[in-house]
């Protein structure tokens, strides 16, 4: 299985991406946001970072750079697109995810690590969870604030478009129906704004990131009947 | 010909920024300021002279760019 990883001026987290597919030991690539050929990749990560210096709104520059018509596309294609903290801005701001991302409710930027509640573990993100399971993912954001009106928000819950919420009472942010992470309605687009990149290893303090990878590479061998190598 | 573009966040989504404001304004004596809402102000500089077709097109890059409607509002006014 081959991922991208997508490089934006100013993104910061396209690094630990690159790593966390290479930790799962499948092939990676970093792609510059100019590239308007995504067709050799399975899957594509919107990495963390503030690219265009989130100028204007986070993510809103970003939508129009070239590979974005490239994402949209392997998005329609049923390919697996995972954008991580300003790669869910920019996911948001593209039209490809519901919803729009605003600043924290306490408007601190919010650093630590998160215990998350998998509300959907049947996606093609979260299989190699158990559903309900909490994890403890880190958070690094300003503007996390997920927010979206009460009719797409029914909408998110009829469709179980909803994939990840802040654990308990710990909701960072401020956002609505304390969400994480949500999905696009066939499934194969997912925004969250903790960072499992970041949570490769007990070294780091939780290796619970790891499955979200392991996840994505299982439902992509169910696709296409791979063998499982190793 | 000039636009100026107004983008405000919408009335029921919150602003944390204009909240905090409002909490220095009224620890700063002035206690009258029931609410305060942070929004953009931008200048744009257009070379047409067409009216009907400058306001099709700020109308386009509010809704496509300036604006995310999904959180935001906007107004524009063309000057010149």
């Amino acid at each position: 299985m081959k991922f991208a990883v997508l490089v934006f001026p100013g993104s910061n987290c396209d690094i630990d991406c690159f790593k966390a597919v290479e930790a799962i030991g499948e092939q990676v690539e970093y792609v510059w946001h100019t590239t308007t050929d995504l067709s050799g990749f399975d899957a594509i990560l919107v990495p963390g970072g503030f690219s265009y210096g989130d100028y204007l709104r986070c993510g809103a520059i970003s939508r129009f750079a070239p590979v974005m018509n490239e994402v949209k596309k392997a998005a329609d294609e049923g390919k697996f697109v995972l954008g991580i903290c300003n790669g869910f801005q920019i996911l948001t701001e593209a039209g490809l995810l519901p919803g729009a991302l605003i600043r924290n409710n306490g408007l601190k930027f919010r650093c630590h690590q998160t215990p998350l509640e998998v509300v959907n573990s049947a996606t093609a993100f979260t299989n190699q969870y158990s559903q309900g399971e909490v994890i403890s993912i880190p958070i690094a954001h300003g503007e996390g604030n997920y927010y979206c009106d009460d009719e797409t928000l029914a909408k998110l819950q009829a469709n179980n478009q909803i994939v990840f919420r802040y654990a308990g009472d710990t909701n960072p942010n401020g956002s609505v129906g304390n969400i994480a992470g949500v999905s696009n309605e066939r499934g194969n687009v997912v925004g969250m704004m903790p960072h499992p990149e970041r949570a490769m290893d007990q070294l780091f303090g939780s290796e619970d990131g790891k499955r979200m990878f392991t996840s994505i590479l299982n439902a992509w061998r169910e696709q296409h009947g791979a063998a499982v190598n190793g | 010909m000039k636009a100026i573009v107004y983008v405000t966040i919408k009335e029921n989504v919150l602003d944390p920024q204009g909240t905090a404001v409002q909490g220095a304004l009224h620890t700063m004596g002035f206690g009258d300021v029931g609410k305060v809402r942070i929004g953009k102000y931008l200048e744009l500089t257009l070379d047409t002279t067409d009216r009907a077709q400058a306001e099709e097109q700020v109308k386009a890059m509010c809704e496509k760019l300036l604006a995310n409607t999904v959180v935001e509002d906007y107004r524009f006014e063309l000057e010149g």
